[in-house]
């Protein structure tokens, strides 16, 4: 690997590094024959992991960090001075192999600056999937970033090479998008996110191959006054209406090359987490957006507390429940009892009646559990009902600073 | 009884333990009365278990556990598993679903702590290229003669557990993976045991380690430096055999003022630069005129799933670009595509002469399809027309629609019921919605296809169809009167 290729990469990977998806996920199981290389895992593999405890599973570079568009909180809007670099679509798909032969990486994760014009940037990445797996005989992960400006055709041949393809949303609102990004717009970015959730549907039907890990975007947290209930609202219809597999969220990070725009300070992590944590319970244990939005006050999430256990202290008449009666919906809400906790608790309670020391090895949360639970060995009465359950369960406030 | 003794060997000795298993439990041996040997332990007497035993009936989750749990470094993991097959066989079938039972939380966690070495081995080897052997090169392709190797530290006996995927992915290449415990070498075709190794300090990186490094540093973004968590995710124990680790202690000792800096920097103004042309030429990226747009349509590859088997090539509207009426057929046929023009097979000829009954003149009119490459299916030597489906429709309505838009006409005519869904994006019932249509923002009119004609089998309704189709393309013709008075 020769130098020039090096710095390139130091270049293009710095520029890729904001967008927080890495996941290897969700591809349908399958793997190469005598002539190709390559497989995937179902459920992904993490690779390394860099010191701020991110995973690297993809390859995740730019093609290009030149880029026509003035996005204020993107490092490589075309008003930022970083240096600039190019890959042609040999050199990524080298770099793709040879990284992948040594077990570095799952695939690759492609996006790019919008170079030239949104169409020939769209074309050369898609070139890109095309050539791994069509020369190569590539069968690795490959997730392509879509970009909503380009003609509605590339999207639809990029699909059959991708094995995900997402598109950013970024800004939770149109206003917002507006002023910082102004040559985006709200409208186009959900249009493509339509077109994309309807062909992945239809190639599902039909036995056929459209992006089958489906489509996932991110949302910037921090670079506007944007609240958590309008974020997490959004959230929820991006999944009603596009079954996205994904939303992430990434806390507005300073950049070497700041805008005028926006304000430079430390990222907004715990809040960040907070809006995971939101999200999870939306999609895992059985809340409504609107529960979850309203857990908080004035419309943003709690930092002391997490969601689910904001909830539950809003809601102390529901509290507290039989371990051994309770229904599983109920069982889901119990802070400090995870999806596999509940499982664990349901299997195990239809042949032993359960007590405290059974729950102990059944989950890790049971401190935080106990006041909203029953056991014929234990009963928190008086616990519930403490004015100090807040404080006595809260995190430490100074916990998540950053060194 | 008397207490029994039996040596397993070292290792995952997963069929030591079976064949113990199963003797046992023929002569009713307790959990209390036996004593597994594992590594470590093999300088005491052991009594061999004699003979063979018919297989024990255990369910698949047992079965699963003993597998994994095998794997596991602790000495008194077969004791274990044998208490619980134990119990299972005395009556506890569902003892696995316990959870909370002291034993099977135990063996789950070791399951567990099994599991989570194979995923790590899965994640964190790491090869390294060396060059070929004399006679390795030998049934590899010219460009796959290179040869990987990995040294990697498991915590528990995974190393055969781990394997497969490192077989299956990446199956034409030849690899060897050493560890402490023993030492795996897959030459393409075949996977080899061997014996077990240490760590070569001669086998050393190639440039794409330096290039890797490289990618690992400058995808860490020092503002959300968090080590612990890194830790967390990451054990130590792999890090001797990880190149990237290199670059772990200056990225967290530079990160606190990489952050400061970036804070502390004032936004910097930009060079001038004039990105008004830039733009503007971005935003007339898209294909000007219909025959930019047919190059694109022309230079792409089939859509359709068929076309992949042979040789097709897209067949593109034809007709004057004034046109006032636009024909949307289904698709080309074989004769289409041999020639590349739309409506000159059976089906284009029966429309030519209905046009001409109907006194509209071919020539003046537009026509094309709304999926623009052959799908067929071989039969024997024939290519057969094959219907394509909904996102194949959907696929070339992009084209279609812009192609439409170039056109402008007064009247688009869609033929057939694909024509129909490509225009209007959902499904349309040709026979229940024939006659006057909407395909926003054209108006339309909607008939049959002339391939239907040719495949009624019965000589008077095909007459009758075909005088209805005629009858439709009269009102076509004084539609499109009609729409260019009011206009």
């Amino acid at each position: 690997m020769d130098e020039k290729l090096a710095t390139k990469l130091g270049i293009l990977a710095d520029a890729a590094k904001y967008d927080v998806s890495c996941a290897s996920s969700g591809a349908p199981k399958r793997k190469a024959g005598k002539n190709g290389l390559g497989a995937t895992a179902p459920s992904g593999i993490c690779h390394a992991f860099t010191p701020d405890g991110r995973c690297v599973s993809l390859l995740k570079i730019l093609l290009t960090n030149y880029c026509l568009f003035d996005c204020a909180y993107c490092i490589n809007r075309r008003s930022s001075n970083v240096p600039r670099a190019r890959f042609s679509v040999e050199e990524v798909v080298r770099l793709t192999l040879e990284f992948y032969k040594r077990n570095y990486i799952e695939g690759l994760f492609l996006s790019s600056g919008i170079a030239r014009s949104p169409d020939r940037t769209m074309e050369e990445m898609m070139r890109v999937a095309k050539t791994l797996r069509r020369v190569h005989g590539f069968h690795g992960y490959i997730h392509l970033k879509a970009i909503p400006e380009a003609s509605p055709w590339l999207i639809e041949e990029a699909g059959r090479y991708a094995d995900r393809l997402s598109i950013n949303l970024e800004l939770a609102s149109g206003a917002s998008l507006k002023t910082l990004a102004p040559e985006k717009n709200d409208r186009t970015i959900t249009h493509a996110m339509g077109q994309m959730h309807e062909r992945i549907l239809e190639a599902r039907d039909e036995r056929r191959r459209f992006s089958p890990a489906g489509q996932s975007t991110q949302v910037i947290v921090g670079a506007d006054d944007v609240k958590d209930a309008a974020i997490i609202r959004r959230s929820a219809r991006l999944y009603g209406d596009y079954a996205l597999k994904r939303v992430y969220y990434s806390a507005f990070s300073p950049i070497p090359e700041a805008s005028v725009l926006l304000p430079a300070k430390a990222p907004p992590l715990r809040r960040e987490n907070r809006l995971y944590q939101a999200d999870w319970l939306m999609r895992f244990y059985g809340f409504s957006a609107d529960e979850v939005a309203d857990s908080g006050e004035d419309g943003m999430l709690a930092l002391d507390v997490d969601p689910k256990l904001a909830w539950a202290l809003k809601n102390r008449e529901r509290f507290p429940v039989d371990v051994n009666l309770a229904e599983r919906e109920m069982l889901l809400r119990v802070p400090g009892l995870g999806q596999r906790a509940v499982e664990r608790i349901l299997t195990s309670r239809r042949h032993r009646k359960l007590r405290l020391d059974d729950l102990a090895r059944l989950t890790a949360g049971l401190k935080r559990a106990l006041p909203f639970l029953v056991t014929p060995d234990h009963r928190p009465v008086s616990l519930i009902d403490r004015l100090d359950l807040r404080q006595r369960l809260a995190e430490p406030a100074q916990q998540m600073s950053l060194f | 009884m008397a207490g029994i003794r039996i040596d397993m060997k070292a290792g995952a000795d997963f069929d030591g333990f079976r064949h113990a298993l199963r003797v046992l439990v023929r002569d009713g041996v307790a959990p209390e009365d036996v004593v597994f040997a594992a590594e470590g332990a093999q300088d005491l007497f052991g009594a061999p278990v004699s003979g063979e035993a018919p297989p024990v009936a255990l369910p698949r989750v047992v079965t699963r556990l003993i597998a994994d749990v095998v794997c596991h470094r602790d000495h008194e993991r077969y004791g274990l598993l044998y208490r619980l097959v134990w119990r299972v066989l005395k009556g506890e079938r569902a003892l696995l679903d316990v959870a909370s039972d002291p034993l099977v939380y135990r063996l789950q966690r070791m399951q567990q702590e099994v599991r989570r070495d194979i995923h790590h081995m899965h994640g964190f080897l790491r090869f390294r290229r060396v060059a070929l052997e004399e006679g390795e090169a030998e049934g590899f392709r010219a460009e796959e003669k290179e040869r990987f190797v990995a040294y990697f530290e498991p915590k528990h006996f995974t190393l055969l557990a781990a394997a497969p995927f490192f077989t299956e992915r990446f199956a034409n290449m030849a690899w060897s993976i050493l560890t402490p415990d023993g030492s795996l070498h897959w030459d393409g075709k075949e996977l080899v045991e061997g014996p077990p190794a240490r760590r070569d300090p001669a086998v050393a990186g190639d440039g794409f380690e330096d290039g890797w490094r490289t990618y690992y540093a400058a995808t860490f973004n020092p503002a959300r430096a968090n080590p612990k968590l890194m830790a967390q995710h990451m054990p130590r124990r792999y890090w001797a055999d990880m190149p990237e680790v290199a670059a772990i202690p200056e990225l967290i000792s530079s990160a606190p003022s990489r952050v400061r800096e970036m804070i502390a920097r004032e936004a910097a103004a930009s060079p001038r630069r004039t990105p008004e042309k830039a733009l503007q030429k971005m935003r007339d990226d898209r294909p000007k005129s219909l025959a930019e747009l047919n190059a694109v349509i022309a230079a792409s590859e089939p859509l359709v799933l068929g076309a992949m088997l042979g040789a097709t090539r897209a067949v593109l509207g034809e007709g004057p670009t004034d046109a006032e009426i636009v024909f949307v057929g289904e698709q080309p046929g074989d004769q289409e595509d041999r020639e590349g023009r739309p409506f000159v097979g059976p089906a284009g000829q029966l429309l030519d002469r209905a046009l001409a009954e109907a006194g509209l003149d071919r020539r003046s009119l537009y026509l094309t399809n709304a999926v623009k490459h052959f799908k067929f299916e071989m039969r024997g030597k024939r290519r057969i027309h094959q219907k394509p489906s909904l996102s194949e429709v959907k696929h070339y309505r992009w084209w279609l629609m812009a192609e439409l838009e170039f056109l402008s006409p007064r009247l688009v005519v869609a033929l057939g019921g694909t024509a129909a869904l490509a225009l209007s994006g959902r499904q349309v019932s040709v026979t229940k919605m024939r006659g006057r249509q909407e395909f926003p923002p054209f108006a339309g009119f909607l008939t049959v296809h002339p391939s239907y004609l040719l495949r009624l089998p019965d000589a008077e309704a095909k007459a009758g169809a075909y005088r209805a189709f005629v009858d439709d393309l009269r009102q076509v013709r004084e539609l499109a009167g009609e729409r260019r008075e009011a206009a």
